[in-house]
């Protein structure tokens, strides 16, 4: 059922539009300005009561702490006012929809907060003796089955802690079967340049170096051109597979085998998993090692910028070098494998990535998730996510330039380019301009091979009357970058700060707070 | 499905838009070959929140809760008392649900607690700043080795033996590839930490020389004659904090000339959660903070000339500078970060050295009360909550068998070590202000009918 059938939406009142009188305080009623801790807090304020008790004792040495540290307390109700009064100054999924391109900014559902804060899993050591942790090492396991089974792999690493170390991982693990071959001398890795910054930046952190591979006119990686730069001094290829153009890379099969041909390996950034989970597995077209961000595609928050979570599967060939620890099933027992009991069958394993066993935390909410839909629903997820960006772009094209809606769908985002906008009008004022109505903007300037793109990825969790929402207001706004309207170069003019000057910011970076009479 | 919000007609309405004859339409482009005709084969279909609920309230049973027994664990990752403040917060959706603040103008609320947490970092550790947030404490140490390879434009990294040795694991594997050399060692199971051979192994080649404060047996070492020795070949000291509480209490870092200091900062406002997701801390000299990896939090003003808080420096990091980035670093660690600084706003100064003091007397008393266990030794006369025994025999059987007393004794340096002899004796406890008296009372009578 629709809700809001009859399309009811509020008036805007002259008043509104208006001059709004200045207030005493800077606030504009629930729109409410905060200092500082280091404005409002103290030193001697402690939020928090302890127990009577001596602190008397001192073996610290001379190292006993005699500066002031400068760190300033609140009282409770000071501290929960606080954060409550910041947490409204930032748009999230709660509030509507956050069409980010590649960021996969679903709805993150309340039963995995809850499931992952049982004591059973958010108040266990990570090095308690393996039999008091066999409830936590089984749900490491069930969320790998889950994983392998729906990539048609061969194994999965889940210690990786978000998207980028996932693929130093898969890297790590192609330079170590390459080690093993006596071929370390492979230095190239193949990166389209569609590809997101993280994978060049993490084929060279391995020490590789790292070569663009163009696209061809309907946003693909160029076949042909890639078929041709492999050699024995290749390593490998990093693709996005659907590709940040949002459109299935057709010839990812024909590139594997070419690859594997010519002695290297297939690494794809799962990123985009969302679009194909329950439908297509990577596996079947021939991927090596891929990253899948269980905080895109299995709905873990982003909480404003992470934690991640970003476990790697394997194929038959990558799988004896994936890094420790990982847990294996002998009967009834789960058995924690790290380096004293890799033993013989996990000899070439590339090493540890992290302390202690990964993002648990995260693993016990993407399991809640994929029980919850099952693979049923999780099919469901991606035909609804491929079906929501095909209608933005089917309901958008006609006012923004779409540079490949002709060449036929595309899966989960829809990517436009600002090429139609009036003289002097951009990406970055389309984007600004759909702050004032209320979206979160797409992803802007990436991918790098369409002029001002702009990226629209809704998810799967939106609702059609959401979608058009978003569709008008995203319309209206493109209408007036195409006739000029100058009112959309000032905006946002309704968010709680105007324009931010990130030049003054970079130049003489301002990176703590400092008391006021020390700040010159 | 819950989370589904598309209907049926809504779904034949909008392929009629598109112009599609049905859903499978859309992914014509997947070759036929890799297209599956129903759900994957073998997995359940999808569940009630009830039934979940049951599936996963069934395998957190079997785990031993730490909060349930008398509880002895630190070695990187501590219990501490977390206020409900904390998580309350943290779950707001505004917090919880937004993505990486790229758009300051509705990301103001992410982007001030930042400003406020990298103040936080830098004021706790001791140094001019720090950014805003990594992984964990592991992945930070292994940054800020790389971090000194390209300030030093040097090769090798000296690596105490007080490190946590799976922080000297990850060092270890990411400098196979790197190219990067190591010197490690093991530690000793004495009082004695090897600040001595450290400052003797540093020579014209070295970039940094990486200790943990306190170390890995819970050993306290004043680290100045380690900086200036490091100082005078050229080199970069790294200092390694994994409980942060021990900084209301001790000397940071930063006032002995460290020129970067990484931490795990688990301990405030995060819990346990089995080893993860935690938050890396990094903080570092202002000289070199164009080489520091990893988000940084900026204050400047709008177009109305209003105070606000943008991401900046931006020109380090892969998403503008690619294969040339300072780090392949992206998402980091921003909800554990936003758990810290609430944390950290709730205690304040007062409260945190409050705390630490606590800690520190409650170690005290727990040493003291074990080293009167018949045949067990204390290794480290001086610590802040954490401290090394000898128990003369193996320590990780002692442990399991303890375990199924229920008790969670504490790490067995053979957990933490396999196969190192000289090792295998020790056994390291932590006690924070969540170990009772009766607790360390339960552990002594227990420890000495095990050792018996």
């Amino acid at each position: 059922m629709t809700i809001n059938q009859s399309g009811w939406k509020p008036e805007m009142t002259a008043s509104d539009a208006g001059t709004a009188p200045a207030t005493f305080t800077g606030n504009r009623a629930l729109m409410l300005e905060e200092p500082l801790i280091f404005e409002i807090g103290s030193t001697k304020t402690t939020g928090v009561d302890f127990a009577a008790g001596d602190v008397a004792h001192d073996r610290l040495g001379d190292l006993t702490r005699k500066n002031p540290i400068g760190l300033p307390g609140l009282a409770e109700p000071e501290a929960v006012r606080h954060y409550t009064r910041l947490s409204r100054q930032n748009y999230a999924i709660d509030l509507g929809l956050f069409p980010l391109g590649s960021c996969t900014m679903k709805h993150n559902p309340r039963l995995n907060e809850k499931m992952a804060r049982l004591p059973g899993f958010a108040d266990v050591h990570p090095l308690q003796p393996v039999d008091t942790v066999q409830g936590a090492l089984e749900v490491i396991h069930q969320l790998a089955h889950w994983l392998v089974t729906l990539t048609g792999m061969t194994s999965v690493a889940m210690s990786p802690k978000a998207g980028a170390h996932g693929e130093l991982c898969g890297i790590l693990a192609i330079k170590a079967a390459l080690e093993k071959r006596g071929e370390g001398h492979r230095r190239v890795i193949l990166v389209p340049e569609s590809a997101h910054g993280t994978n060049p930046a993490t084929a060279a952190f391995a020490g590789f170096a790292v070569e663009d591979i163009p696209a061809t006119a309907d946003g693909r990686v160029d076949t042909a051109a890639l078929i041709a730069r492999l050699g024995p001094d290749v390593a490998g290829v990093m693709i996005t597979n659907p590709n940040t153009c949002g459109l299935f890379e057709r010839d990812l099969r024909t590139i594997s085998d070419a690859v594997h041909d010519a002695g290297g390996y297939v690494y794809c950034d799962g990123a985009n998993f969302n679009a194909i989970v329950g439908r297509v597995r990577p596996g079947d077209l021939g991927v090596d090692a891929m990253h899948i961000n269980l905080h895109k595609t299995f709905s873990t928050p982003h909480g404003g910028g992470g934690p991640g979570s970003g476990p790697v599967v394997f194929s038959d060939a990558l799988t004896p070098f994936a890094p420790l620890p990982f847990v294996e099933r002998q009967g009834d027992h789960f058995v924690l494998v790290e380096e004293e009991n890799a033993g013989d069958h996990h000899a070439d394993s590339f090493g540890r990535m992290v302390a202690f066993h990964g993002q648990m935390g995260m693993f016990t909410r993407a399991l809640t998730y994929i029980l919850s839909h099952g693979a049923d629903g999780l099919k469901q997820v991606a035909e609804d996510a491929v079906l929501n960006a095909n209608y933005v772009l089917r309901s958008l094209e006609d006012v923004l330039d779409a540079p490949f809606a002709g060449a036929g769908p595309c899966m989960h985002e829809s990517l436009f380019s600002d090429s139609n906008f009036a003289e002097g009008f951009s990406t970055l004022d389309a984007a600004k301009g759909l702050i004032d109505e209320g979206f979160h903007p797409m992803t802007v300037y990436f991918p790098l091979v369409v002029h001002g793109a702009m990226l629209v990825e809704p998810t799967e969790t939106e609702s059609k009357a959401a979608l058009d929402q978003f569709i008008g207001a995203l319309r209206s706004v493109a209408e007036r970058a195409k006739a000029g309207d100058p009112s959309l170069k000032t905006a946002p003019h309704h968010a709680p700060r105007a324009r931010l000057d990130e030049t003054r910011a970079a130049r003489k970076p301002i990176l703590v707070w400092k008391e006021p009479e020390a700040a010159e | 499905m819950r989370y589904l919000p598309l209907t049926p007609a809504d779904r034949t309405e909008m392929l009629a838009v598109i112009g599609a004859p049905h859903v499978d339409a859309l992914f014509a482009d997947v070759p036929e070959a890799a297209r599956l005709d129903g759900p994957i084969h073998g997995l359940p279909n999808h569940a009630t929140e009830l039934a979940v609920e049951r599936h996963m309230t069934a395998l957190a049973r079997r785990n031993t809760v730490a909060g349930e027994v008398p509880f002895f664990l630190g070695a990187g990752a501590y219990r501490h008392h977390v206020p409900a403040t904390v998580d309350h917060l943290i779950q707001r959706g505004e917090f919880l649900t937004a993505y990486t603040p790229y758009q300051p103008e509705i990301a103001q609320g992410t982007l001030q607690m930042l400003f406020e947490f990298q103040t936080q970092v830098a004021r706790l550790l001791g140094t001019d700043v720090a950014n805003a947030s990594m992984y964990d404490g592991s992945t930070a140490c292994w940054e800020a080795i790389g971090m000194a390879r390209r300030i030093t434009r040097r090769g090798k990294a000296i690596l105490s033996g007080g490190l946590h040795p799976h922080y000297v694991s990850v060092a270890k594997t990411m400098a196979r590839y790197t190219g990067d050399q190591l010197e490690t060692a093991l530690p000793n199971l004495s009082a004695d930490t090897d600040l001595d051979q450290l400052i003797a192994a540093i020579d014209d080649d070295t970039s940094c020389v990486v200790v943990q404060y306190p170390d890995i047996l819970g050993r306290i070492a004043d680290l100045r004659p380690l900086a200036d020795a490091a100082h005078a070949k050229k080199a970069l000291l790294i200092a390694v904090v994994t409980e942060p509480v021990a900084m209301g209490a001790l000397v940071t870092p930063g006032e002995m000339d460290a020129d970067i200091v990484v931490g795990e900062g688990q301990s405030l406002g995060v819990g346990l959660q089995f080893g993860g997701p935690y938050v890396g801390l990094f903080g570092c000299k202002e000289k070199y903070v164009r080489q520091m990896p990893g988000r940084l939090c900026g204050e400047t003003v709008d177009a109305d000339g209003r105070r606000g808080f943008v991401l900046t420096l931006s020109t380090r990091e892969q998403h503008i500078r690619r294969e040339k980035a300072t780090s392949n670093i992206c998402t980091n660690s921003g909800l554990c970060a936003l758990a810290f600084s609430i944390h950290m706003t709730l205690l304040g100064e007062a409260g945190l050295r409050r705390l630490a003091g606590l800690n520190h007397a409650g170690a005290c008393h727990a040493a003291d009360r074990l080293a009167q266990v018949p045949g067990v030794r204390l290794v480290t006369p001086s610590f802040f909550n954490e401290f090394t025994l000898d128990l003369g025999q193996e320590a990780r059987p002692i442990v399991r068998a303890l375990a199924d007393r229920g008790i969670l004794a504490g790490v067995s340096l053979g957990r933490l070590y396999p196969g190192e002899d000289g090792l295998a004796n020790g056994l390291v406890v932590a006690v924070t202000e969540t170990t009772t008296a009766e607790d360390v009372e339960a552990l002594a009578t227990a420890l000495q009918e095990v050792l018996a």
